[in-house]
């Protein structure tokens, strides 16, 4: 038996359908049609699929679908306006902040969570935010600059 | 991983969740944050047929001064609020630094404080600082709520006295004597990993330094969260110098029985126990009148 989930993605409505047991990261990629959001391990430990919950970060394949009926969701879609790159987005292209791109979609929602609670995040506190985010290319170097570049150019602007 | 099909039911209100509970018993699970459970289920460890959602159940989250002195924390209280508390920074140190080691920032936007208790991991960071700090529950079951307190709660691994008819709804813990000092040590191998050893220390102290009460707990060396009542015993009466020091965590492999696993052998962290509890003992101290 499904259920119709209806929610709201980055600013759009959306509805689909769900089994109770159908995990969130899985809805939005099957039902949503929202495949930016990628499954590494599946067991709530790379953060590949961490997007945005009602403002806060969250890993999709660590929640179900049906408890998002009515809530609000951010994902990696949402992040470039009218063709224009993310601030963020802009800074990983720069810093060389990813290799194979797997992990990027969740590095960047970790980073857009942290940047919206902490503007001007230190180093340590970066590498310390993206301890639940694996990267198995760039040994994170490039990210964490990538993420601290993107909170001064963010902060001037 | 999918889990095992289940039914997913909503609970509005602490009653109808007991009386869920009541009418599934073992068949059904409560979901809190779900970080925890959810793995357990899609690794098909845990296969309940009933899940009951208490999300959306208001009144059962946030953080309230007592008259006495002390803190209510709602069970379903999020980990990154009690992280970022500066109530209970101010009072209770230990719970926020034992908070930001759980798990990573995106787990810790989901799993709850209750979540954490009643899942009673016998490596994980909360039990052992619920108990130094005397904490009680607050468990609603179908005769009504009762108060169990931390110490007497966590039975063996991944068990609690509490029957599945119950949900916690509140978490108390009292004010601190003046004169006290608080610690919190984790050791692991990985940042956000559970504990090889974890310890948590709550010691009061009289005008003339002497100790006159003594809380420690660990985790992550033995089979639930474990007290240290003869380290305890030792201290009080005692002026915490470092061959007290020394001595008193001497008496600390004795009185627990881990287990080996990959991250560390049963020998490795029973010498662990006593460095760590050494080095909380000395932290502790040092944070006397700082907090209290």
């Amino acid at each position: 038996m499904t259920k119709l989930v209806k929610l709201k993605v980055n600013g759009a409505q959306y509805e689909g359908e769900a089994e109770d047991r159908t995990l969130l990261v899985h809805f939005i990629r099957e039902q949503l049609g929202l495949t930016g959001t990628h499954i590494g391990c599946d067991t709530g430990n790379c953060g590949a699929c961490t997007i945005l919950f009602e403002g806060r970060s969250v890993k999709s394949c660590m929640m179900l679908a049906v408890q998002c009926e009515g809530a609000e969701l951010s994902t990696v879609e949402g992040m470039a306006k009218d063709g224009k790159l993310h601030p963020l987005q802009e800074a990983f292209w720069e810093k060389h902040a990813l290799q194979c791109g797997y992990c990027t979609p969740g590095m960047l929602m970790a980073g857009i969570a942290l940047l919206n609670e902490n503007p001007l995040p230190t180093e340590q506190e970066i590498r310390l935010w993206l301890h639940g985010n694996l990267c198995r290319c760039t040994g994170y170097i490039s990210i964490i600059d990538a993420i601290k570049d993107a909170s001064e150019k963010m902060k001037a602007s | 991983m999918t889990p095992k099909k289940f039914e997913y039911i909503e609970a509005k209100t602490v009653e109808e969740a007991v009386s869920l509970l009541g009418k599934y018993k073992d068949e059904a699970k409560l979901l809190a944050g779900g970080q925890s459970l959810l793995s357990l289920m899609k690794l098909r460890l845990a296969a309940p047929q009933y899940l009951i959602d208490i999300n959306k159940i208001e009144g059962l989250s946030g953080i309230k001064e007592l008259p006495e002195g002390g803190l209510s924390i709602g069970a379903m209280t999020r980990h990154y609020m009690i992280e970022k508390s500066e109530l209970i920074q101010s009072r209770y140190p230990i719970l926020c630094e034992s908070t930001s080691k759980i798990g990573d920032p995106h787990i810790r936007s989901r799993g709850t404080i209750g979540g954490a208790i009643c899942h009673a991991d016998p490596s994980a960071d909360t039990p052992p600082v619920v108990k130094v700090l005397d904490a009680e529950f607050k468990l609603q079951g179908p005769n009504g709520a009762r108060i169990v307190k931390a110490e007497d709660f966590f039975e063996d691994m991944f068990t609690t006295t509490m029957s599945s008819e119950e949900i916690m709804s509140e978490i108390v813990i009292p004010k601190l004597a003046p004169r006290t000092g608080q610690s919190y040590i984790k050791f692991s191998r990985r940042e956000g990993d559970f504990a090889i050893v974890a310890v948590a220390i709550v010691i009061t102290f009289d005008e003339r330094k002497v100790c006159t009460r003594a809380r420690i707990a660990l985790s992550g060396v033995d089979s639930k969260p474990i007290t240290a009542t003869k380290t305890e015993e030792f201290l009080i009466g005692k002026e915490l110098s470092d061959r007290v020091i020394d001595e008193a965590a001497s008496t600390v492999p004795a009185q627990i029985k881990p287990g080996g696993d990959v991250h560390g052998s049963a020998e490795y962290r029973s010498a662990m126990s006593e460095v760590f509890t050494k080095k909380a003992l000395t932290l502790a101290l040092a944070n006397v009148g700082g907090v209290s």
